[in-house]
């Protein structure tokens, strides 16, 4: 590798590593949001996936790539259990029972000594790096894109638009919302691994409602209408305590105003593309 | 021992009862799930505190309190929610707007009061327990339980026995409709808003009454256990909010003294996953089904 690369990646690494990462749970949102359903749970399943990961790692000493599977596995049997009774009811019992997931999980590590309670656990291996991270970041939003592009992203369009319509025209929305709701864990939960073996230390505080709401936020300022626009509002909302300093000490703040003007003022957020559907270009009619 | 536990799950119950009431009824008259009802909490708190820290007597400070939050419950949904319902938004885009302010409010009210616990001032409400057959009774428990049963009947008369409550199920029923029929829907938006975010205030006095602790996350405490009370109530059903705080308040302090007190937390969202599960309709709901 290049020095100058090297140097930058010393003095950024940080920065460049969340830069990935916050892309990763953006996109797991996203792949809730884009069939209008919205779970608060995507900081418990990161938890989920940083403390399992972490104790595997440290305690049992498994192999990495067994490691992230576990991490991804045990956030979508969460999401099983919490989120499943909710897709048949309306969106708001999913959003409750996740905000409350994310509330309980965070007691139960506060409280429990395998987890090191409010200390959290430290010294955890660095088995992550640009690779593992990045490259989950492109081959996530590689699917994305696919699937936004595909039958079932049209599906998932229409339940966003309007959800009955969609249903009335076929679409099976329980076991789409169901399949959505355990794919978007099994990336927090990656995400959540990834994080726990860049950054070594990892504590319940981290996977609270901030950092749901956080979630949220690059989301909505990015836009839903494609998998490009939450990984963008991810970035903006990463760089910018980074560039703005005097921003850092009120990211609840940021976080709090961006999700309140967007909804009322821009619901669409900045990048309102929408995706267009394979092949469509040579089926038009001339 | 266990009637004392028994009592004790009652307190605890009806403060739970306490919260759940306004934001049922937010849910069930404007569709709307309003986060920002633990903040409310917090608000009315602090009032009181520093309206006894002057002198002000505790019987004047609660409605005090309760005015406060209902007065800010009135802003934030002005500013926040009405922009949204003129434009017609889905329940999910309210919810994320109450999520929003929700964090705002509480780091700025973090940063501006910082995270210490606050005490009332010594002496604020008369603090001595009465035994009642071996159970130690203090007063304070004694204006909970009260307050939580009367405000519960004061509610139910108002939505199932007066005008008033006529226009607010047409409200809730369909407001366009309702608005042509003549119900001031604007006024009424208020009202709830005043209700809900009052009992809230009133809630977070007589939380603060209890355990003599007061902090501006104090709200953000009871959401989890407020989510519990409301799905096992059933979303929007004042009688249910009631009878769901008393059973989740009588299972924690049950599960505390039989069990281990660090399950009690968990208690709770046990109890709300198992309703998602067997009846999501809640205790004595019927399941509202949407139709186009």
């Amino acid at each position: 590798m290049p020095e100058f690369i090297d140097d930058f990646l010393f003095t950024y690494q940080t920065l460049v590593y969340s830069l990935g990462i916050n892309g990763l749970l953006a996109l797991s949102i996203y792949v809730v949001l884009a069939l209008g359903q919205l779970s608060m749970g995507q900081a418990a399943f990161m938890g989920m996936g940083a403390y399992v990961s972490a104790l595997l790692t440290v305690k049992l000493g498994v192999a990495f790539p067994l490691v992230l599977l576990a991490a991804m596995l045990l956030p979508a049997l969460a999401a099983l259990i919490v989120g499943a009774p909710t897709l048949r009811l309306s969106g708001v019992y999913l959003a409750l029972a996740t905000i409350g997931l994310g509330e309980v999980q965070r007691i139960f590590f506060l409280n429990s000594e395998l987890t090191g309670g409010a200390l959290g656990l430290s010294g955890i291996p660095m088995k992550g790096g640009l690779v593992s991270i990045y490259g989950s970041l492109g081959l996530a939003l590689l699917a994305c894109i696919f699937v936004a592009r595909s039958r079932i992203g049209r599906a998932m369009e229409a339940m966003r638009e309007d959800e009955l319509a969609a249903g009335a025209l076929g679409v099976d929305l329980p076991a789409y919302k169901l399949a959505a709701l355990v794919v978007s864990a099994m990336l927090a939960g990656l995400a959540g691994a990834l994080n726990a073996h860049v950054t070594s230390f990892i504590s319940p505080e981290d996977y609270g409602f901030h950092a749901a709401v956080s979630i949220l936020s690059y989301a909505l300022l990015g836009g839903i209408g494609s998998p490009f626009g939450p990984v963008l509002g991810a970035f903006i909302l990463t760089l910018l305590p980074e560039v703005l300093r005097s921003l850092a000490d009120y990211r609840g703040v940021v976080s709090g105003a961006i999700i309140v003007l967007v909804v009322i003022f821009m619901p669409r957020g900045l990048l309102t593309w929408r995706m267009g559907r394979v092949g469509a270009a040579t089926r038009r009619p001339s | 021992m266990l009637a004392q536990q028994l009592f004790n799950g009652l307190v605890v119950g009806s403060i739970y009862a306490l919260f759940a009431l306004g934001f049922t009824l937010m849910f069930g008259v404007l569709g709307v799930v309003n986060l920002t009802h633990g903040f409310y909490l917090s608000i009315g708190a602090f009032v009181a505190l520093y309206a006894t820290q002057h002198g002000v007597a505790i019987w004047l400070a609660l409605p005090l309190a309760a005015l406060a939050s209902g007065v800010i419950a009135i802003v934030v949904d002005g500013l926040l929610l009405t922009p949204l319902r003129r434009a017609k938004a889905s329940e999910l885009a309210s919810l994320m707007v109450t999520l929003g302010a929700t964090l705002l409010l509480y780091s700025i009210a973090n940063a501006a009061l910082s995270t210490d616990i606050r005490r009332f001032p010594p002496g604020v409400i008369d603090g001595s327990a009465i035994d009642l057959a071996g159970v130690r009774v203090t007063l304070t428990q004694c204006l909970i339980v009260a307050s939580a049963a009367g405000l519960v009947a004061a509610l139910l008369w108002l939505m199932n026995g007066s005008r008033l409550g006529m226009g607010l199920r047409a409200l809730a029923e369909r407001p366009d409709t309702a608005a042509l029929m003549g119900v001031n829907a604007g006024a009424l938006v208020r009202l709830v808003s005043l209700i809900s975010g009052g009992l809230a205030g009133a809630c977070g006095v007589l939380i603060g009454l209890n355990y003599n602790a007061i902090q501006p996350y104090m709200g953000e405490v009871m959401m989890l256990k407020g989510f519990a009370v409301i799905i096992l109530g059933g979303l929007g059903d004042i009688r249910g909010a009631l009878v769901a705080g008393l059973i989740v308040g009588l299972l924690e302090t049950l599960t505390a003294g039989y069990v281990a007190s660090s399950v009690k937390d968990g208690v709770g969202f046990a109890l709300l996953v198992l309703t998602l599960w067997i009846r999501p309709s809640g205790l004595f709901g019927r399941i509202a089904v949407k139709r186009a």
